[in-house]
């Protein structure tokens, strides 16, 4: 039904296979002065050399565990810091999968249904016809093909007509197997009138060298309904990330969607395609930090394809070291559409920021802006706050920390000192 | 409190100071004149050690501790601090988080300070962000006063600010210098004043500042020197009427 196959929607999600095009291009000859490649590169990651076939398909079963408060410490480590809550009462469910291994799955509210796919599509025969396949396509790349068709893993989140969650709801997909290659496919569906946070944690175990994420999410925001999605990452520097994401929102419905990624990661291509009816609006936010050998090309495709929809893409970025593509386009198609996209970078540390706001407007009456700022610290706030008795390095940080802050509703609340860290550790590799 | 011998500045190559002799007691407000270009401002910034200011000759004492080249927020932490002109604007750093900082360790009352400035609606804004000439006054005249400064470098404190909202600019700055306790209870000065007398230099074009504070002397700096040192309403006096030229004949 709204199904991406326009050639324009595939180049821009496909961009990773187009070999040698446009800023792809100064990304990869910047990537490669690091890595000096002979062999004829692979599709998965071209600087990297690396293919879907460099990763295993299939891993060991892990354990069951009914209460979400007994699992063992060293998984909890590795989830905590994606935002999990190991408190079951804090949160109105839980999902967690462990390389192909649902390992928990719980709810403390009425209303909702959390489930591995693989079950849910065998108790809803509705789910198959009316939300599988329907905002991706199955043939659209070799990532979107490496998933099966009828998938096995990944979550289904459901939250009924009227039911407004004032908990969050959190996901964790783990990697733990050496060079596992996770492939998950994730539906939501929130239903007219309905609200849902989900906090969405991904994490690969502290040991792990090399390994694959491929996830596939399809949501579907009703009427009136409220989605936020909050996702934070926590990769490691071998570990390449595929996500495709399409999400649609019907008439008056809100999705906003936080994205955090701190730590290095060996390569994230991700953009996803928001579609909003008439008065729908997105507000997408990310925060992003590249330190040496991170590749992340991540961006945000917003269709505003009704009357009164609004839309506001915000990323801040950060390079020390590695390389951040930062995107977003806003496509106007309907009159009386608003847009804005700020996209605003600071480069700490040699390594390539490239921003590529975007706005299309199909028709008159849309009104859309960009603000998209590269840069360094300006020294002159540096020496205001020094004048005010911070050291340098002090004063360096609080201006990254403020740079950084965007407002974000509901983050966990230890998010703060986590981000405080990641500046820290990359104010190390800048000294 | 403030000794400057024989300093000499260059911005780039070109040289913006030539030869300042300054002395600021302790206790003192001392007003600096001098028409625009004239290097009021980069003295300022070259007391508080900004980059950009290089200095070619004589040095700057404070506090019998020589200053020339220590980093800016040494001479903070050392008792010097500045009310900017033009402030940077640090966004996602609220006005709150700032005046704690400024503070340092000390504890501060942000809330009481800021009701005092008139600034209380503007406190969880980002520093700078989208404030009239006035709020941006208030704004650095809140964080000195959880800074406490001994010597306070007032850039055109009166720039941009309407005729009523001086007077509370000049309140505070009394505040901050002890001259509003000073003037509460003359007869128990030295009982209720405690530690070091806090000094002053004030740069001001149209002297409005002059009807709120007490200044002890005036100085006007004219083409990269000082060339004149007397009382301040005098000084003011003259430049309005016969202009800076004239007023630094009579001291040549």
């Amino acid at each position: 039904m709204y199904s991406l196959k326009g050639e324009e929607e595939t180049c821009l999600i496909n961009q990773e296979f187009q070999s040698g095009q446009n800023c792809n291009e100064a990304a990869y000859v910047h990537a490669k002065k690091a890595d000096n490649i002979n062999n004829r590169p692979k599709t998965l990651d071209k600087v990297k050399n690396i293919s879907l076939s460099d990763f295993i398909d299939a891993a060991e079963n892990h354990d069951y565990v009914e209460i979400l408060e007994t699992i063992g410490q060293d998984d909890v480590k590795e989830f905590v810091k994606v935002g999990i809550d190991t408190d079951s009462t804090l949160r109105a469910g839980t999902f967690i999968q462990k390389d192909s291994t649902i390992v928990h799955c719980s709810k403390s509210i009425e209303g909702v249904e959390i489930k591995g796919i693989a079950n849910a599509l065998e108790q809803h025969d509705w789910l198959g016809e009316k939300y599988l396949w329907r905002l991706l396509s199955p043939e659209q790349d070799e990532i979107t093909r490496s998933v099966n068709i009828k998938p096995d893993q990944g979550f289904f989140i459901w939250i009924k007509k009227g039911v407004k969650a004032q908990k969050p709801l959190q996901t964790c997909l783990h990697i733990a197997k050496e060079k596992f290659s996770q492939k998950v496919h994730n539906i939501v569906v929130v239903e007219e009138d309905s609200e849902l946070h989900i906090i969405a944690g991904c994490s690969t175990s502290e040991h792990l060298e090399s390994g694959l994420h491929i996830g596939l999410s399809e949501f579907y925001i009703k009427k009136g309904a409220t989605l936020k999605y909050t996702m934070i990452h926590d990769w490691g520097e071998n570990v390449y990330v595929r996500p495709k994401t399409a999400v649609h929102v019907d008439e008056g419905g809100v999705f906003i969607s936080n994205y955090i990624s701190l730590r290095p990661v060996g390569s994230i291509v991700s953009n996803p395609v928001t579609m909003l009816e008439k008065n729908a609006t997105a507000r997408i936010n990310s925060i992003l930090v590249a330190g040496k050998g991170t590749y992340m090309d991540m961006g945000s495709v917003v269709e505003l394809n009704g009357t009164g929809a609004r839309a506001e893409i915000i990323s801040r970025a950060i390079v020390a070291g590695g390389t951040i593509i930062s995107r977003g386009h806003l496509m106007g198609k309907e009159p009386g559409v608003k847009g804005h996209l700020e996209c605003k970078g600071l480069i700490l540390k040699e390594g390539l920021l490239h921003a590529i706001p975007e706005l299309s407007g199909h028709t008159p009456g849309v009104e859309m802006s960009h603000e998209a700022a590269v840069g360094k610290i300006d020294k002159r706030e540096i020496e205001y706050l020094m004048a005010r008795g911070l050291d340098e390095e002090e004063a360096i940080s609080t201006i990254v920390r403020g740079f950084l802050n965007v407002e974000i509703e509901g983050l966990p609340a230890d998010l703060e000192t986590r981000i405080d860290e990641a500046v820290k550790e990359t104010e190390k590799d800048m000294m | 409190m403030l000794i400057i011998e024989e300093l000499k500045v260059e911005i780039g190559d070109r040289e913006i100071l030539q030869n300042v002799n300054l002395h600021v007691p302790p206790g003192e407000t001392h007003i600096l004149f001098g028409p625009n270009g004239s290097g009021k401002t980069s003295l300022m910034m070259t007391i508080m050690g900004f980059s950009g200011y290089k200095v070619t000759r004589g040095k700057i004492i404070f506090k019998g501790e020589d200053i020339t080249y220590m980093p800016i927020h040494e001479r903070a932490r050392l008792g010097v601090g500045v009310l900017f002109q033009r402030p940077p604007t640090i966004n996602g750093l609220s006005t709150r988080r700032m005046v704690e900082i400024c503070a340092g360790g000390k504890s501060v009352n942000v809330e009481a300070l800021s009701k005092k400035l008139k600034f209380d609606d503007f406190i969880e804004r980002d520093v700078n962000h989208n404030l009239s000439g006035g709020e941006i006054k208030r704004s650095e005249l809140l964080q000195l006063s959880a800074q406490q400064p001994d010597l306070l470098l007032l850039d055109e404190p009166e720039s941009g600010v309407d005729l009523e909202s001086i007077a509370l600019l000049g309140d505070s700055i009394n505040n901050l210098l002890d001259r509003g306790i000073q003037k509460a209870s003359p007869c128990h000065k030295n009982t209720i004043m405690s530690g070091t007398p806090k000094s002053a230099l004030v740069i001001t074009h149209t002297g409005h500042i002059l009807d709120y504070i007490t200044a002890d002397r005036g100085q006007v700096l004219y083409k990269g020197q000082l060339r004149c040192s007397r009382n301040a309403r005098e000084i003011l006096k003259w430049i309005r009427e016969y202009g800076y030229e004239e007023c630094v004949e009579c001291t040549a």
